[in-house]
């Protein structure tokens, strides 16, 4: 191993499934949309229900349009016997955090994480609208584009970058997709697109679609044999800005930067880098805040902006980093989350492959 | 390696705080009313913002206040801004849930000072609204939780022979008993059993006296570890065994008279505490009794009384202020109900109990109390047991 483990326990990835991604699956309610996704990843590592530790998952009763609406979902894992078990109104990556100190504290040896979001049934520009501030800033409706759009023009009036370079990185993560990616929503060339709010264009959002992804984590000898060549999680961190956007840098992501100094990330060079940047421009804010130079691979999923169901799309950043370490593709690579208006919550995490 | 993993660090409540809970607090926002929380939690441990290295924050579904993840925007009033925070959300259970997965922070050596806080603003929106969203192919909650509940009431009456007056003699004792509680609701000062027993049927065998409140209110927890401890200026509670267990909503054979998800997580908290005989090892219980028949209920599938004779222990007494259970000292859910914090009350009164804290309701020589939380359709439970002594190991 390269990097001394920091924690009191070793804990890797050791399995990872995603669903297609797609626009919509009206014919599918949650429970049919994450089921699958469940039996793959249990498969993965020959573990049933009822030998995993504990079980936490991700998702949001917004985008289900009812409350409790993982109570359904619950039924799905199939938790009986009774299981320990626990559910973040977050991304799944924060959900993955959960269970992950939950082993550390040696309560558990093994996780099954997961999340889903069907963005589909809803406006979901208008929806995100309802994390904003209720009292000053909802009431006017602002809506995630529209905020990513104040973001993208503040890193091109500071010089950061320009259409150009915000629409080759649209084209690359779609032909990075296209290349790799089976289960991603969008893998054709960008088109020309119109401005969706100026200066993003069609090519610098993401796609709007639904999908489910988990993971399982095991501790030591457990990851060992599970999985061939585990996933191990050398750091993990995450941390939160104010929500305000006038309060905050809006080039700039301290949040990351401090996140990913207590995760070790600066320690040593990575290979791999899966950033949850759902426009174009927060790819930028996002590499100078974790120090990517142009040999890294960025994406090579074609991230956020060729797949990005809402809830799961951090949780799949993760989960696509630990699979290049599986199959020998990375050696250390850098996993982030975000959640909120323009970058404001984000989580990295530093995973490192057995080196031969 | 595997030798850490075996030595959890010891987790000590050193700052509790809780906003007076009433129907509607039209005086401050959301943040407002979070923020009231955990100044007086972090006053009570003699601690500032800048001593917190990361909040936990829960509540139950953003549908009862309308903000989706409100933890992004309450992040400026938790002082959160720079550090780590986590939303969680169990349903009912959610308080509860929240303070464990805070309690593992510290647990696991992650962070040595967590804050930790549950809210509901109910008055913001509707909460049987936010219940009754109409989903297709999924069986209508029947006018809220109320409507849910009942029929699992009355098969508790029918299998064990309870009489009718045991519900309205637990809405008794917790009404009187949050006459003490500066921050209960309900403050009835003219409550007397003929009234509870006279309140209008609202789902057959549930009167209205015997439901909780819709309230607005917060609840916050400071969480150390045991250097942290030492420098408390009070009396910590210490921490002896948590856990949260869940089953499945819906399928056959499920008990919901006495769900086995809750008797497994009584279970292992007592492992972890080293109880084997509650009765008479605990010294106080804030359990989660949002329709007050549900005492009897959680006092068997707690492990306090044998299947079918919890109803008894209510009848005699045991579970009044002074008998030898005390039973929601602090009045209890059925006094106070801001959905989302009502489980961390039950945990931080449980807590306040073995710190010698709670005032009023204070239960002489209390050493040891359980909090209990529960929630969805009695299938997500969360509990800890806490000590006025460090845990042995």
């Amino acid at each position: 191993m390269a990097t001394p483990h920091r924690y009191a326990r070793e804990v890797a990835v050791v399995a990872f499934a995603q669903s297609d991604h797609r626009r919509r699956t009206d014919e599918l309610s949650e429970v049919e949309m994450v089921m699958p996704v469940l039996h793959q990843v249990l498969a993965r590592t020959g573990l049933k229900t009822g030998e995993i530790g504990f079980t936490c998952s991700g998702s949001s009763d917004y985008l289900a349009g009812r409350a409790f609406s993982f109570t359904m979902t619950l039924d799905g894992v199939g938790a009986w016997p009774p299981i320990s078990e626990s559910h973040v109104e977050m991304d799944g990556a924060w959900a993955l955090y959960e269970a992950w100190v939950k082993i550390q504290t040696g309560e558990a040896d093994t996780a099954l994480v997961y999340a889903y979001g069907k963005s589909s049934p809803g406006p979901v520009r208008d929806v995100l609208t309802r994390q904003l501030d209720p009292y000053y800033l909802a009431p006017l409706w602002p809506d995630s584009v529209a905020l990513a759009a104040l973001q993208a023009q503040a890193l091109i009036d500071a010089g950061e970058t320009d259409e150009p370079a915000l629409a080759a990185i649209g084209a690359r993560s779609r032909a990075s997709a296209a290349a790799g990616n089976p289960h991603a929503q969008l893998t054709g060339a960008v088109p020309q697109g119109d401005y969706q709010v100026r200066p993003l264009r069609t090519g610098d959002c993401p796609p709007i679609g639904d999908g489910a992804a988990a993971v399982i984590l095991a501790a030591g000898d457990t990851a060992r044999r599970l999985c061939e060549r585990p996933a191990w999680i050398t750091g993990i961190d995450h941390r939160i800005e104010a929500h305000a956007l006038g309060l905050r840098d809006l080039t700039d992501s301290p949040s990351t930067r401090t996140a990913a100094e207590h995760a070790g990330l600066f320690e040593a060079p990575v290979d791999t880098a899966e950033l949850h940047a759902p426009f174009s421009s927060q790819e930028v804010v996002l590499r100078k805040a974790l120090g990517l130079d142009d040999g890294v691979a960025v994406n090579p999923s074609g991230g956020a902006l060729a797949a990005n169901p809402i809830m799961a799309a951090g949780l799949i950043r993760i989960g696509e980093a630990a699979a290049r370490i599986h199959r020998g593709a990375s050696d250390r690579a850098v996993a982030h989350a975000t959640s909120g208006p323009c970058l404001q919550q984000n989580l990295v995490a530093v995973l490192e492959g057995d080196r031969a | 390696m595997s030798k850490a993993a075996t030595s959890k660090e010891s987790v000590a409540v050193v700052g509790i705080g809780q906003t007076k809970h009433v129907a509607a607090r039209h005086d401050v926002s959301l943040a407002g009313l979070v923020r009231e929380a955990a100044v007086r939690a972090l006053a009570d441990a003699e601690l500032t913002w800048a001593d917190i290295d990361a909040v936990v924050i829960g509540k139950a579904p953003d549908f009862f206040e309308g903000v989706m993840m409100p933890e992004l925007y309450l992040a400026d009033a938790l002082g959160a801004v720079g550090k780590p925070m986590l939303r969680v959300h169990t349903a009912g259970s959610v308080g509860g849930s929240t303070a464990l997965v805070a309690a593992n922070l510290v647990a696991a050596r992650v962070h040595r000072t967590v804050l930790t806080l549950a809210f509901e603003k109910q008055s913001e929106s509707n909460a049987m609204w936010g219940l009754s969203l109409p989903v297709p192919f999924q069986q209508p909650l029947l006018a809220g939780a109320g409507g849910f509940f009942a029929p699992h009431v009355r098969a508790y009456m029918r299998r064990t022979g309870a009489p009718d007056t045991v519900g309205s003699l637990v809405a008794y004792k917790d009404r009187r008993n949050a006459l003490k509680n500066p921050y209960a609701h309900l403050h009835e000062h003219d409550i007397t059993l003929e009234k509870v027993q006279a309140s209008p049927m609202l789902w057959d065998p549930i009167r209205y006296s015997e439901t909780c409140p819709s309230s607005d209110g917060a609840c916050a927890m400071v969480l150390t570890d045991r250097a942290g401890a030492a420098r408390s200026p009070r009396p910590p509670a210490w921490v002896h065994g948590g856990a949260m267990r869940s089953e499945p909503t819906l399928f056959a054979g499920k008990d919901f008279v006495s769900p086995q998800a809750g008797k497994d997580c009584a279970a292992d908290v007592y492992r972890q505490a080293g109880i084997t005989d509650p009765r008479r090892e605990i010294d106080a219980v804030e359990m989660y009794v949002p329709f007050s028949w549900y005492e009897p209920m959680w006092l068997e599938n707690l492990g306090f009384a044998e299947e079918g004779e919890g109803w008894k222990l209510t009848e005699a007494g045991v579970t009044e202020l002074d008998g030898d259970l005390p039973v929601n000292p602090s009045g209890g859910v059925l006094s106070t109900n801001p959905i989302g914090a009502s489980g961390m009350i039950r945990f931080a009164e449980a807590a306040l109990q073995v710190r010698g804290r709670a005032g009023e309701h204070q239960i002489a020589g209390a050493r040891r109390a359980l909090g209990h939380a529960y929630g969805g359709g009695a299938q997500f439970f969360a509990m800890w047991l806490v000590g006025a002594e460090p845990p042995a190991s």
